[in-house]
């Protein structure tokens, strides 16, 4: 089977994937607390009977649940995921406009962490036993133990509070005349610690993953007769060692899209980051069902994406792939 | 058993997770003893610094912190163990059904696993809890179903290739029924590598958990760590103590929890311990 073949079949269940995570937002939907037309009702201000009946037959609420099902899904494909009556706006316009700011602090965090991340757990593993290695593994045990929101808030209560380095909220410096070169920095410097935040986690899991999965391949009999042919360490590492060991960690951090996606929310909220996850937590506030299933759908979107990405790379990385498989 | 004691032992950062674990769990079982009064009630004047009259200070309502992180404790682990107990058990049973039957079903149930393994966990946890209202049950119920499929795929695995070995299809030959095989002979198989899994679930419930309640999820009466660096976020810049203590809480439970599943893992596969461990 060729690579054609293999993009298209993961095509085709991420499409699966996504047209079940509909089905089941529309079931929450109908399971989430109030009526959609009695709250349109109450805040109107007319919570007669009459006029609710009317309402329900506006929306369609008076139709059966699969008649509803397929015109909730013929929505969404259309990026119609209904309206947050709090807002008075449509969902997919509000995550809409909030998408940019979160792509910016997730993939920038996501870079962060695997580069910083291999580079220790390359680090660590070619001085196993030293100190270099201790601090590395230890650093790792204490990062993957503590919660983002609390590494968030620490770093704000010393860099911001205490030094006065870097702003600790929002993603811009409000009210002020910027060039477009002042603006950027202006963002960068808001991006440092949300960003940085964010990473640490999964700093923490790659240096992990590269470090056991160095050790793991250093020992292997290819990296053996590279030795024996005299190549140089260095080219031994990039080209036998690394190249090897860095498959698992691209495999892992496929899975763990959703983790940080989901860390985007704490992070968002800790450092009012105007991005989809601070719409979230606005939602869960308000007890907005619609606008937060809405978040909920467009990060599942995103993972998936980011799945499909990270499988397309592994195959084109690791050339056995078993793209039939 | 000793021999087991003492391949655990040879991790000291094991053994050092231990005693921590002992220590918290000694703490949370203690927690009314040592402060009779509710977490809630107000025990002297607001914003009180730490290492005064109260050890780790007083909140913006003059409740102890101290007091709030000892019953915390018994949240977190509570939390932390029901939903990993459920999670395995959701798990265990998909696993094995779909290590032992094979076929059909194993591809319906895997598809099943793999979509809850795809969905964003921590936004369908927040999710679950904010449309059945944030109580202890919702909670431990969301913190569940966001966690069992991992535990699905490993139990499946050793299944998949316990099937095979002969103890069981002698098993199959005399005559024993599905449920007798998978209950007494593949299962007791198969648990090693799940309870190591379990302990780091554990870890990683009590970590969800306290970010729900970051986010404000979590059960109104319920005094939590989470709940308590939440409330105290827009007080950051006047009172470091009341979200900085609870914190340390969370990263020294947590850690405890990994360190001994780390141990346990050594201890149950002595021949993988040395190699490519993490």
């Amino acid at each position: 089977m060729g690579r054609f073949d293999y993009v298209a079949r993961r095509l085709l269940k991420s499409v699966a994937i996504l047209l079940a995570i509909v089905v089941m937002n529309f079931l929450l939907i109908r399971m989430a607390p109030g009526d959609p037309a009695s709250v349109i009702a109450g805040e109107a201000g007319a919570a007669d009977a009459k006029y609710i009946a009317q309402l329900r037959e506006q929306f369609g609420l008076d139709q059966p649940l699969t008649t509803q099902l397929a015109l909730y899904v013929g929505g969404v494909v259309q990026f119609d995921l209904g309206f947050s009556y709090r807002n008075q706006r449509t969902v997919a316009s509000m995550v809409g406009e909030r998408l940019p700011a979160t792509l910016l602090l997730t993939v920038t965090a996501f870079v962060l962490a695997i580069g910083i991340g291999v580079g220790l757990g390359v680090l660590a593993a070619t001085r196993v036993g030293t100190w270099a290695d201790s601090l590395v593994t230890v650093a790792a045990l204490g990062f993957y133990a503590t919660p983002l929101f609390w590494v968030g808030l620490m770093a704000i209560l010393l860099f911001s509070v205490n030094l006065g380095w870097l702003p600790a909220f929002g993603m811009q410096t409000l009210g002020s005349q910027m060039t477009a070169g002042e603006r950027a920095v202006d963002v960068a410097r808001h991006l440092v610690l949300p960003a940085t935040t964010l990473a640490v986690f999964f700093v923490a899991i790659y240096a992990r993953l590269t470090r056991a999965s160095m050790l793991e391949v250093q020992d292997m009999d290819f990296v053996r007769t590279a030795r024996a042919k005299g190549l140089a360490p260095a080219r031994i590492l990039r080209a036998h060692t690394l190249r090897n060991a860095i498959l698992p960690v691209i495999t892992f951090a496929g899975i763990q899209a959703g983790q940080l996606v989901g860390g985007s929310i704490v992070v968002e909220t800790v450092f009012a980051w105007p991005g989809i996850g601070r719409l979230a937590f606005e939602a869960l506030l308000q007890r907005d069902y619609n606008l937060l299933l809405g978040v909920f759908f467009l990060t599942s979107v995103m993972v998936i994406a980011f799945n499909l990405i990270t499988d397309l790379v592994y195959s084109m990385v690791d050339p056995r792939i078993e793209v039939g498989a | 058993m000793r021999d087991f004691w003492q391949r655990y032992r040879r991790n000291k950062g094991a053994v050092v997770g231990l005693g921590l674990l002992i220590f918290v769990v000694l703490v949370a079982i203690a927690a009314p003893i040592i402060f009779p009064a509710s977490p809630w009630e107000m025990a002297g004047a607001p914003f009180q610094r730490p290492f005064g009259e109260y050890p780790l200070g007083t909140d913006m309502l003059g409740r102890n912190v101290l007091s709030g992180i000892v019953h915390g404790a018994r949240v977190s682990l509570m939390v932390g163990i029901i939903s990993t107990i459920v999670a395995v058990a959701l798990g265990l049973t998909f696993g094995a059904l779909a290590g032992y039957f094979g076929g059909i079903v194993d591809d319906a149930l895997m598809r099943f696993t793999e979509f809850f393994q795809t969905i964003p966990s921590f936004v369908f946890a927040i999710v679950l809890v904010a449309i059945f209202r944030p109580t202890i049950y919702s909670i431990v119920a969301a913190i569940a179903v966001v966690s069992w499929p991992p535990v699905a795929r490993l139990v499946r695995g050793e299944f998949l290739s316990l099937r095979r070995r002969e103890f069981v299809q002698a098993a199959v030959v005399i005559g024993e029924s599905h449920l007798k095989i998978i209950l007494t002979q593949i299962l007791p198989n198969a648990l090693s590598p799940v309870i190591v899994m379990a302990s780091l679930m554990i870890a990683s419930a009590i970590l969800l958990e306290s970010a729900l309640s970051f986010l404000g999820l979590g059960d109104p009466n319920m005094m939590s760590w989470g709940y308590m660096i939440g409330a105290s976020r827009s007080v950051i810049r006047n009172a470091w103590w009341m979200s900085t203590f609870p914190g340390i809480a969370i990263l020294v439970t947590v850690l405890a929890l990994n360190l001994v599943g780390e141990g346990l893992s050594d201890a149950m596969n002595p021949r993988l311990a040395r190699k490519g461990r993490a």
